[in-house]
């Protein structure tokens, strides 16, 4: 009997701590032999609760305390308590080591499709990808995450939690415009967070103290004929230049921005990677367990189960569809990694006009290339191919407010390609997504009012609620705050205006 | 290499219960009046479970700058089964799916309510927030009937099951060391010396023979050493500490005439179960007496109060005599804080209200801290409530009367009765 032993690395469909060890070794040699490289990983079991814990902090292990925390919660239980959703079968944290969450409810083989999307997958993309390594520092986010914690129950306690969550209310509501887009910002780490904390404080105040400096001596000559704008130059990073700048706030106040700004640095390239990122993953988890299956290391029962969930993650509802809600990320990723090795290795005649470079060549080195070099944006403009357009059936409308009707302006046709392919490329671009409001002025010499500008992108306006965003950025700045639109003549008309009388309370 | 597998569904369950608690203690307010709301829909007997709450999207928005509608706008969609370029189409209706829902509620706007449960306890708490009973000051330190046990170090004796082992076993091993201390010395002392002279000197000599002997024995006494003895043992002590409680009693009267129809009475019993609930939510120890009345008062449970139905005319004078009664009774007034709370639809025999408003203010109001008066009625008030707005001016801070036209009425109201006040 011993000696005709199965090959399958595990039987039945409960799982066990040893089947899960057994299926990450194989999974993990395979991966090897792909030649896909990853941090160290760790996986850690939880519970569905745990999982829902888990999403309300955005995945992360350790989060700030916060109401809004609460809120998704509570949502997110209700739907998943009502059966409106499942919960994610995985979520993993670009950490070094990587940390990837499996949910006790799955099956065996739903944790080795996990395993090897999240913990192979994700992990060498998050290692790999140019933005990550770029805006992340993977060894140091859990460390900064305690930090923050500790560092916000702290200011709890010292100033009361009404004020500390007024403030991250506030760093919320800005917060998609709280990141640098083109800077690289300094690696985190809670050593160097905790000694720099306090020169920081000193430091950070001193420099506010230039805005101050020019108050008193206003009944001085007034020289200076030409008004020098403060910024110099505009500011687009609205937390960055609070942080630095508002002259009211305190220190603590400035590190809880600060705090909030980073960690939104954080995510920001996972928000410009989705399409990517997931179809990258989910190659992958279907490339390693197919190759399971031919090495005879799984059964066919295994597959059936995989193959199943596997189709539902990459099915895309066509735009007529009830369940349609947008382009599926991991159905379009998937699709272009296989159209990529599909034309490295089985190029046509398509191919080789529209792909040159890649067509013929080694797929193993055009994958890692392209992996680590590009974002949604730039992966869509470069690789998406007429097939899979057409494949997509993709169509672009136009919605021009001053024409009455929406107009199809390309198809997946010859004439069209070109024009969907920069279309679907625009409409990843997180410029041109989130509004464009920048720092224009400070007015240093009157009331030390803030006028930010917003520069309309294809005159689409902000939407209503953003003028309660206003308020926010009120709140943090202290004094009077504007916001300022260009109107089609070109000429800078106010949008709106938020009072503050901080400084009266201050003073009382 | 082998993967690390972290088993974390025994970890701390309750992560975001903070992030909770933060939500409900943010939106108080908003979730106040949903409970409010529930509570008018609830049955009589489920008011003590957790709530389906539900308060309006638009107040716990998160709003960001974001894009609004119209502008120039390109979206790119699949499943393009009848589109040539240069077709028009009109505009799907707002919010519906198809062509420009890619962008999902991008200001948050237009939600529609956020539904949640609140368990049973945040149920209560908020329901029962900021209320207190007012002018509780009677603390009666004379009679003590309530003990606390605290812990208060060791003693040599006492009773075996409060031995404690720790400190018995460390006592027992100092002991040993201590007492065993010299033999041990000794002992040594002997061995080096038995050693030496088994050297120099045949096995069988007077001196090896002497040294082996007195060996033995030190060993004999050193184990003789008891490993535990009496004089080790040590017991927890707990000592009794006198605890003040401050002593109070509800009476609930409630008007079961002929005159308060099945909804009026509906009314009353929700408003006095509420009181109940609040009463023994709050305060660890109150007393609540019962008492019913038509023409003729009496002393009721719990269970007959809130469930039974009986009938008849009305004399409200009635229960303000048993009243005074139990209350000469059972609770001297020196050492009670007495609280009255009376339920009516205000229709009583026309000669009987001035009766209750002496009876009130003669006897009653000088003994309580707080009579609270509700009148259940749609209609114009009764001359009960007349007579007692006199009562209300000349004893203000202990007599408070409102008023209930319906279900949605109790809970202000009792919150207006039971308001915390500044001390």
């Amino acid at each position: 009997m011993t000696k005709k032993k199965s090959r399958l690395i595990a039987e039945g469909s409960d799982w066990t701590i040893e089947a899960i060890a057994r299926y990450d070794d194989e999974i993990g040699r395979v991966a090897a032999r792909y030649g896909l490289d990853c941090y160290r990983h760790q996986l850690e079991i939880i519970t569905a609760e745990q999982m829902m814990d888990a999403y309300a902090a955005i995945g992360m292990p350790v989060y700030y305390h916060h109401w809004s925390f609460g809120k998704h919660f509570l949502e997110t239980e209700n739907r998943y308590k009502r059966g409106q959703m499942g919960l994610a079968y995985e979520i993993v944290i670009n950490s070094d080591p990587c940390i990837a969450y499996l949910m006790e409810e799955n099956t065996l083989t739903m944790q080795a499709l996990v395993i090897a999307h999240a913990a192979y997958g994700h992990n060498s993309f998050f290692k790999g990808n140019h933005m990550f390594k770029q805006w992340t520092s993977a060894d140091a986010i859990i460390d900064y995450l305690v930090f923050a914690r500790n560092y916000i129950a702290e200011c709890e306690e010292r100033h009361g939690v009404d004020a500390v969550e007024q403030l991250i209310d506030a760093c919320h509501a800005l917060s998609n415009l709280g990141v640098d887009r083109y800077k690289r910002s300094p690696p985190l780490s809670l050593e160097k967070e905790k000694t720099r904390q306090r020169e920081r404080e000193a430091y950070l105040q001193a420099q506010v103290n230039d805005l101050w400096r020019t108050l008193p001596r206003h009944d001085a000559a007034v020289t200076e004929a030409e008004e020098k704008r403060f910024p110099a130059e505009p500011e687009e990073n609205l937390l960055y230049f609070v942080e630095k700048n508002a002259p009211l706030l305190e220190p603590w106040q400035r590190e809880i921005v600060r705090i909030t700004r980073k960690i939104g640095q954080y995510f920001y390239p996972q928000r410009q990677t989705q399409v990517m990122n997931e179809g990258w993953a989910t190659y992958w988890h279907y490339t390693l367990l197919n190759t399971l299956y031919d090495e005879g290391r799984v059964d066919d029962g295994f597959m059936l189960e995989f193959l199943q969930s596997h189709t539902n993650v990459v099915y895309q509802p066509p735009y007529s569809s009830n369940w349609y809600s947008g382009i599926n990320p991991y159905a379009l990723g998937f699709a272009m990694w296989q159209d990529i090795r599909r034309i490295c290795e089985r190029p046509d005649d398509e191919d080789r006009a529209w792909f040159p470079e890649i067509a013929g060549s080694d797929w193993r080195e055009t994958f890692d290339f392209a992996m680590r070099n590009f974002k949604d944006e730039s992966f869509i403009a470069q690789y998406l191919s007429p097939r899979l357009m057409r494949e997509f059936r993709l169509f672009s409308v136009l919605d021009d407010d001053s024409q009455t009707k929406l107009k199809v302006d390309a198809i997946h046709d010859e004439q069209g390609y070109r024009q969907l392919r920069r279309n679907l490329a625009e409409q990843y671009n997180l410029g041109s997504s989130d509004p464009n409001i920048q720092v224009w002025n400070v007015d240093l010499r009157g009331d030390r009012s803030l006028t930010l500008r917003h520069f309309a992108h294809q005159r689409r306006p902000l939407s209503p609620a953003s003028l309660t965003v206003l308020e926010h950025m009120a709140s943090l700045w202290g004094f009077n705050v504007r916001l300022e639109q260009q109107a089609a003549d070109g000429e800078w008309n106010l949008l709106a205006e938020r009072k503050t009388e901080r400084r009266k309370q201050g003073a009382a | 290499m082998t993967v690390r597998i972290v088993d974390r569904r025994q970890d701390s369950r309750n992560k975001s219960s903070i992030n909770r608690s933060r939500f409900i203690r943010r939106f108080k307010g908003q979730i106040r009046k949903a409970v409010a709301d529930a509570i008018a829909r609830r049955g009589i007997r489920d008011l003590e479970s957790g709530e389906k709450i539900g308060i309006p999207g638009q107040d716990i928005s998160e709003p960001q700058f974001r894009h609004g509608k119209g502008g120039v706008r390109e979206s790119v969609h699949p499943g393009n089964d009848r589109y040539q370029t240069g077709d028009q189409m009109d505009r799907p209706p707002a919010g519906g799916q198809g062509q420009g829902s890619g962008q999902a509620s991008p200001d948050g706007e237009g939600l529609d309510d956020f539904v949640f449960t609140l368990t049973r306890d945040e149920f209560l708490d908020i329901f029962f927030d900021e209320l207190a009973l007012p002018n509780l000051v009677k603390r009666q330190l004379a009679r003590i009937d309530e003990y606390k046990r605290v812990r208060a170090g060791y003693t040599q004796s006492g009773v075996p099951t409060n031995i404690n082992l720790v400190r018995t076993m460390r006592g027992a091993a100092g002991r040993r060391v201590a007492v065993g201390g010299p033999y041990a010395t000794r002992l040594r002392a002997l061995q080096s010396e038995l050693e030496a002279a088994l050297d120099d000197m045949p096995v069988d000599a007077a001196e090896v023979e002497r040294l082996q002997r007195e060996i033995a024995a030190l060993k004999a006494r050193h184990e003789a050493i008891p490993f535990i003895d009496p004089f080790d043992l040590r017991y927890s002590n707990r000592i009794r500490i006198p605890e003040p409680s401050t002593q109070a009693v509800m009476f609930c009267l409630m008007d079961v005439s002929g005159s308060m129809d099945e909804n009026r009475k509906q009314m009353a019993k929700r408003f006095f179960m509420l009181l109940y609930l609040f009463l023994n939510r709050n305060y660890e120890h109150i007393e609540v007496v019962f008492i019913r009345h038509h023409t003729v008062a009496e002393e009721v449970d719990e269970d007959d109060f809130f469930h039974s139905r009986e009938t008849g005319g009305t004399i409200v004078s009635s229960a303000l005599k048993l009243m005074v009664q139990v209350i000469s009774a059972r609770y001297a007034s020196s050492i009670w804080n007495i609280y009255c709370a009376q339920a009516s639809d205000g229709d009583n025999w026309n000669d009987d209200s001035p009766q209750c408003r002496e009876l009130l203010a003669d006897s009653i109001l000088p003994l309580v801290q707080y009579y609270a008066y509700i009148e259940i009625t749609d209609g114009e008030p009764q001359n009960l409530w007349h007579e007692y707005e006199r009562l209300a001016a000349s004893h203000a801070g202990v007599f408070a009367m409102q008023h209930i036209a319906e279900v949605s009425d109790i809970y202000p109201v009792f919150r207006e009765l039971f308001r915390k006040r500044l001390a």
